[in-house]
């Protein structure tokens, strides 16, 4: 009876196995038989040597990703711990401000800072108001970089602030009473204590950022293409499947890599927290 | 220190807010520029009901969300039932590895495997324009099943496996153990997933993008293709309209929760 009914239970999981093989496992497949063949379905490699020519592009994405992924953490880990200093409504209201615009489509966002940024743009029509030189903004690697900190940094603040937020309160007391100010508190008993959770913003920053397209269209004026651009002309610009699938299969190990080194300062177990 | 908090709080709220708060004055603009503020009019507004092709795409974003979210929800509910049943060994850590890929790899990856394999399919059996509403819906409840497990997952293991035993001692057959005893503990998980899920479906450009095609837009595919060119304001008066609705389902939400626990308090 029991025996019977537990094997029922297991049968549940059957349809989601399917669907899993059918369009998560085989889709990864795909993309790896694509990189490998022409586009008559032939083996070749000559989607794989012809990587070489977007080395500099690659590059390019790892860096500002990198430097998104600082920034952000510069940025996120204060702001964390600020409000993790208040009471706990004032805390909840903050995160929910932080996140409504996480709901307004990126979309929107990004041609909004556009808006913002362009030679004609707010700023600079403010700018020439008050009798001074415009400044060019848009289409530079720092517009690109403010809207990927914009629309990723968030991420990073989520998960730091959920640790500190646990962190017991008697041991920063007690950091204090044994004689810690309040910089050393920070950097001594609250930064080691909430690795965790930086260690998992870093991966929630860098890998959209490694892989954004649009947001370098718009703010970088088509000057500084990421891979993701790269990936995305190739499937709906000039119809190359096989050479987009050799960069997207370069991607996920470059990601894959990324991830499996990040682990290594944690020790989750295999159903570890749920993102968000 | 306390003024400085204060102060570094509030630039990052504005620096988050700001292209926001451009984007709602200019949805009031009385000229179609989106940088120089000529006047107040809502001409916008009414341009935007009567945009036929994005109210459409409004209407096609909000079906899929719903169909998405509720069939990832009945997937997703019986696969953690079945994994939470399972012996910890290598088949369910393969099973939790492979349903961890849609969340950890980046979205521009799922989106064109998806459009891989599809476009795949469509060569073998030589079926042309494949990309459409079923593939959208495939790809949508792909990339949502992983959040409702992952939300069922904890409230199952919270559960008691005796409760189902003495709900069978006493009379219950397993069916009707698992409807009255597990669905009710776990219903607090399931419905968190299927709001996560629906939430993600509605905002997802980057997979549906890829996963596709000409004849079914979805609202963030049909902002895509007109920022393409130059954005006129309705498109800001829409975002402003779903900005609106946001606050006032998150207030809402906030007042309930504060009358509960007002109750709670009454009680104590």
């Amino acid at each position: 009876m029991k025996k019977s009914s537990s094997l029922w239970a297991r049968l549940c999981a059957a349809p989601y196995i399917v669907w899993m093989i059918i369009f998560i496992a085989a889709p990864l497949l795909m993309v790896a038989y694509y990189a490998f063949t022409d586009a008559a379905g032939n083996f070749t490699l000559k989607n794989i040597v012809a990587l070489d020519g977007y080395a500099g592009i690659f590059i390019r994405s790892i860096w500002y990703g990198i430097i998104t992924t600082i920034i952000s953490l510069i940025i996120a880990f204060p702001f964390a711990y600020a409000i993790s200093q208040k009471s706990t409504k004032y805390q909840s209201t903050m995160i929910m401000l932080l996140m409504v615009p996480m709901w307004m489509n990126f979309l929107i966002r990004t041609y909004s800072w556009m808006n913002i940024l362009s030679d004609n743009g707010i700023i600079n029509t403010a700018l020439k108001a008050i009798g001074f030189a415009p400044i060019e903004m848009i289409n530079t690697p720092g517009a690109v970089i403010l809207g990927m900190v914009y629309n990723f940094m968030p991420y990073m603040v989520l998960p730091i602030y959920s640790v500190i937020s646990k962190m017991d309160r008697n041991i920063i007391e007690a950091a204090q009473d044994l004689g810690c100010n309040k910089l050393k508190v920070i950097t001594r008993v609250v930064l080691p204590m909430s690795v965790p959770g930086i260690v998992s913003g870093i991966t929630m920053v860098f890998v959209p950022s490694v892989s954004t397209f649009y947001i370098s269209q718009k703010l970088g004026g088509g000057k500084y293409d990421l891979i993701g651009d790269t990936i995305e002309r190739q499937f709906q610009t000039s119809y190359n499947y096989n050479l987009g699938a050799s960069i997207s299969l370069v991607l996920m190990i470059l990601l894959l890599v990324c991830m499996a080194f990040m682990n290594t300062f944690t020790s989750d177990d295999e159903e570890g927290g749920i993102v968000i | 220190m306390k003024t400085i908090n204060k102060l570094y709080t509030a630039l990052i709220l504005i620096f988050m807010y700001a292209p926001i708060a451009v984007l709602i004055l200019f949805s009031f603009n009385e000229s179609n520029s989106t940088s120089v503020f000529s006047g107040f009019s809502l001409k916008w507004y009414i341009e935007l009901f009567n945009d036929g092709e994005t109210l459409k795409a409004l209407y096609n974003t909000l079906i899929l969300a719903v169909l998405s979210s509720v069939i990832a929800t009945i997937l997703g509910t019986a696969a953690a039932v079945g994994i939470d049943y399972m012996k910890k060994g290598p088949l369910r850590s393969i099973i939790m590895t492979i349903t961890n890929i849609p969340m950890m790899n980046a979205d521009i990856v799922t989106g064109v495997s998806l459009m891989l394999l599809f476009v795949f399919i469509a060569t073998i059996f030589g079926i042309s324009g494949i990309l459409g509403f079923g593939t959208l819906l495939i790809a949508h409840v792909t990339f949502n099943l992983p959040y409702v497990i992952l939300s069922v997952l904890p409230k199952l293991k919270q559960l008691d496996p005796h409760l189902t035993e003495a709900a069978q001692d006493l009379g219950c057959t397993p069916f009707q153990a698992f409807l009255k005893v597990v669905i009710p503990n776990i219903l607090s998980g399931v419905l968190t997933g299927m709001i996560m899920a629906f939430t993600l479906s509605l905002d997802d450009f980057v997979i549906s993008y890829f996963a596709s095609g000409p004849e079914f837009q979805t609202l963030p595919l049909r902002i895509f293709s007109m920022t393409k060119r130059r954005v006129t304001p309705d498109m800001y008066a829409l975002s402003t309209l779903i900005f609106v609705a946001i606050l006032i389902l998150l207030l809402l939400n906030n007042l309930t929760k504060k009358d509960e626990s007002g109750v709670k308090g009454a009680k104590k």
